[in-house]
């Protein structure tokens, strides 16, 4: 048969642009509590659905519902909801920071709190995060100090990466937080190499990989589910889908497939997508998946649904290319107030409480932020010294190096 | 000594590594129960199983990934890319990754990892199974890049990449596996067998990285090379009657820069050989430190003879290759100069 008509070239669009009016209509959002959960040792070709639907346990009126309910207890929530109420503050202090020239750049995690957090607790001493730039709620909730961050933030004296690395860019052997690379997706195959090294030596540790929605379109990230399937390792493989890729929206990395998640399906690795604003769910599933990973039945493949609440980082402007009042419309809310309204809801908690407690945090963080400041901002005060940029390229210092340091005169 | 081909050596070298540190982790393409297509890694599987050698998929970016994500972890992972022409979709995790984690993370983690691939032409390899990409190498801080160029220097210098604390490049020149080759295409192959840097110590032996040697004793020019290239200068000296030294550089990064100024210092002159195309190749940064550091000695301007700018061709194999001949007449043109 002869079709004489020209193609057309197709080019997927956001529902919404700036002007528009914000529209979330066609994101199906299942009831908490109505996804099944699953035996871990599960072949995954009987939890296919679990891709295409959302994990949810917090209900509309802050209800813990569902068979993923109960991984944590009150008192490890509210532990959980001071972690994100930290991350929010620190983030807030930070970009300030940054409006007032006292470091280059940040980027705020404004929205997927939970995320990171939550995943964070469901993680055992020595199992290794590789986390990109958008989960420092791994360090938050696992007890890194936050003066280090700001430190690093400020490429100060005190700074532990020793000014070699752009702000964010955190690095935490022992916190189980793998060196942030600005090259996106790397990360996620390193992951899988990392559970395999513990597989092979016949460890317990395991490791989680994270990408974002957009990055998934690297080379890195098929890779890494390859391997992750033929090896069967370890792994906890984490897709941030947050809608957003700077500018790009989430349609232009998943395109004609109908989630994240569902791109585990063709290399047989399970696949779960869940409520990024959720702690108790995230948490749920991550304990779910680190639980398999442990018990050696392999790799698991989890989507975050969340939003982009801020700028991509402090120098992006999201008004260019959405909606200003897109995040109020998101239909997954907030993670901080929806855990906060569970504890109220619980007995756990008081509105008054909470207002004591963000006082409280941010005090906190203010008072890290004197303390990291003493050491030095990026244009002012201590500075990591000119030696150590030469230092560390190699082990020892080859020839060319020393001669390269003597002609800089340090 | 015991007799040994490079491809005997390399295996004699990973299987001595591999017994002596249990972390030595080694894998790539068609490298587990096949043996490597070249045979580099024949019988290592049968003898330290499947979780210490195995095949993988054919991802070079997916290789050294999981490389990268071992050596963190605190193994010491030797792989494999099938030939030098593929590894570029792993570029990116060498570049971005291996070579800079000691550095951004401030040694929280480092990247002992060693890549070897078969590497250069005159084998009729055609555009992808012949190219030398050693320049793209040694142009990234935080890599070592070596070239052996006989089973001798295969062995120790891959046990001390092995044993090395950074990530190492390794680029075996697969023209030399079986025997030197002096850039003859119509002479008869030697075996190894029948070259003195075919004795192979036995045991565990390492030749330091970042260590030149000089191959052939000579006054009255320098020539730079390595891999390949070495036994065609030799050659080349040979045929035209000049006293050439012949300088095999084997580690490219970081380079002995003593050994090369010191015999240009006595020599006067300078030729530099390789087999990749010359423009922005490692011959210029050569050229450029040999300037920087004899200049008052040099008495003639330093050549190059390398491959020409052009994809490497099939049917044009003797065309394309620097051999012998190409070589000399550089020889006698920087003695006339």
């Amino acid at each position: 048969m002869k079709n004489s008509r020209p193609l057309s070239f197709h080019v997927p669009e956001p529902e919404v642009r700036p002007g528009g009016m914000p529209d979330f209509s066609k994101v199906t959002i299942p009831k908490a509590g109505s996804v099944q959960r699953p035996a871990v040792d599960i072949d995954p070709r009987e939890i296919r659905d679990l891709a295409y639907s959302i994990i949810r346990v917090l209900n509309r009126d802050g209800e813990a519902v569902g068979p993923w309910a109960g991984s944590l207890t009150g008192d490890e929530l509210l532990e959980g909801l001071r972690h994100m109420m930290t991350l929010r503050a620190f983030d807030a202090r930070m970009q300030m920071a940054q409006r007032q020239g006292k470091t280059s750049f940040y980027m705020q995690h404004m929205g997927e709190e939970a995320v990171s957090c939550a995943f964070r607790r469901a993680l055992e001493p020595g199992d290794m995060n590789f986390p990109t730039y958008r989960q420092a709620g791994l360090l938050i909730a696992g007890g890194y100090p936050m003066v280090e961050m700001m430190n690093q933030i400020y490429s100060n004296e005190a700074d532990p990466l020793k000014g070699r690395q752009l702000p964010i860019m955190y690095s935490s052997k022992e916190h189980g937080f793998f060196s942030v690379s600005g090259n996106l997706g790397t990360q996620f195959v390193q992951a899988v190499g990392w559970a395999m090294a513990s597989a092979i030596k016949r460890d317990t540790r395991i490791a989680a990989g994270w990408i974002g929605d957009g990055s998934t379109a690297e080379s890195d990230f098929h890779a890494a589910l390859v391997f992750a399937s033929t090896y069967r390792a370890p792994v906890v493989l984490n897709i941030v889908n947050n809608q957003w890729a700077i500018s790009t929206f989430q349609g232009i990395a998943r395109g004609g497939s109908g989630t994240f998640a569902a791109r585990g399906h063709g290399f047989g690795i399970p696949s779960l997508r869940v409520d990024g604003n959720d702690y108790l769910a995230v948490h749920a599933v991550a304990k779910w998946a680190a639980q398999r990973a442990r018990s050696n039945f392999g790799p698991t493949l989890v989507e975050y649904v969340t939003y982009r609440v801020g700028a991509h980082s402090t120098s992006d402007d999201p008004s260019a290319y959405r909606p200003k009042t897109e995040s109020d419309a998101w239909p997954l809310g907030d993670p901080v107030i929806r855990l906060k309204n569970h504890l109220i809801r619980i007995g756990k908690w008081t509105k008054e409480r909470h207002k004591q407690a963000e006082a409280e945090v941010l005090d906190t963080v203010i008072q890290a932020q004197k303390e990291a400041e003493k050491h030095g901002t990026l244009h002012s005060g201590g500075k990591p010294s000119t030696r150590d940029m030469f230092e560390g390229v190699y082990a020892e210092m080859p020839p060319h190096l020393r001669r390269q340091r003597q002609k800089a005169g340090v | 000594m015991p007799r040994m081909t490079m491809i005997e050596a390399l295996r004699n070298a990973i299987d001595i590594s591999m017994e002596r540190d249990e972390n030595v982790i080694v894998y790539g393409e068609d490298v587990g129960y096949f043996g490597g297509v070249f045979r580099v890694t024949q019988g290592l599987q049968q003898k330290y199983g499947n979780s210490r050698c195995f095949d993988a998929p054919i991802s070079e970016l997916g290789i050294v990934g999981t490389a990268i994500g071992m050596a963190a972890y605190g193994l010491r992972p030797c792989v494999e890319v099938q030939f030098a022409d593929y590894v570029y979709p792993a570029y990116d995790q060498i570049v971005s990754e291996a070579a800079r984690l000691r550095y951004r993370s401030a040694g929280g983690f480092t990247c002992p990892i060693v890549v070897r691939m078969p590497t250069g032409g005159g084998i009729f390899g055609g555009q992808t199974h012949s190219q030398s990409p050693e320049a793209l190498f040694t142009h990234v801080s935080g890599l070592k890049v070596v070239v052996p160029s006989n089973p001798h220097d295969a062995k120790g210098l891959l046990m001390a990449a092995i044993e090395d604390p950074d990530p190492v490049i390794f680029l075996e020149p697969k023209r030399l596996y079986n025997g030197p080759f002096e850039g003859h295409p119509d002479q008869p192959v030697t075996p190894w067998s029948k070259h003195p840097l075919g004795d192979v110590p036995e045991g565990h032996f390492t030749i330091p990285l970042g260590q030149a040697v000089v191959r052939r004793e000579g006054t009255a020019v320098t020539v730079l090379g390595y891999g390949t290239m070495v036994h065609v200068a030799e050659a080349a000296a040979k045929d035209t009657g000049i006293d050439a030294e012949v300088i095999d550089l084997r580690t490219l990064l970081p380079l002995d820069l003593d050994t090369i100024t010191t015999s240009v210092k006595k020599t006067g002159r300078c030729v530099v050989v390789h087999e990749a195309t010359l423009t922005s190749g490692f011959g210029a940064e050569l050229v450029a430190l040999v300037q920087e550091h004899c200049f008052y000695h040099l008495e003639a301007p330093i050549a190059r003879v390398a491959g020409w700018d052009t994809p490497y061709p099939h049917a044009q194999e003797w065309d394309y290759f620097p051999g012998a001949a190409r070589v000399g007449q550089a020889l006698v043109e920087t003695m006339e100069a």
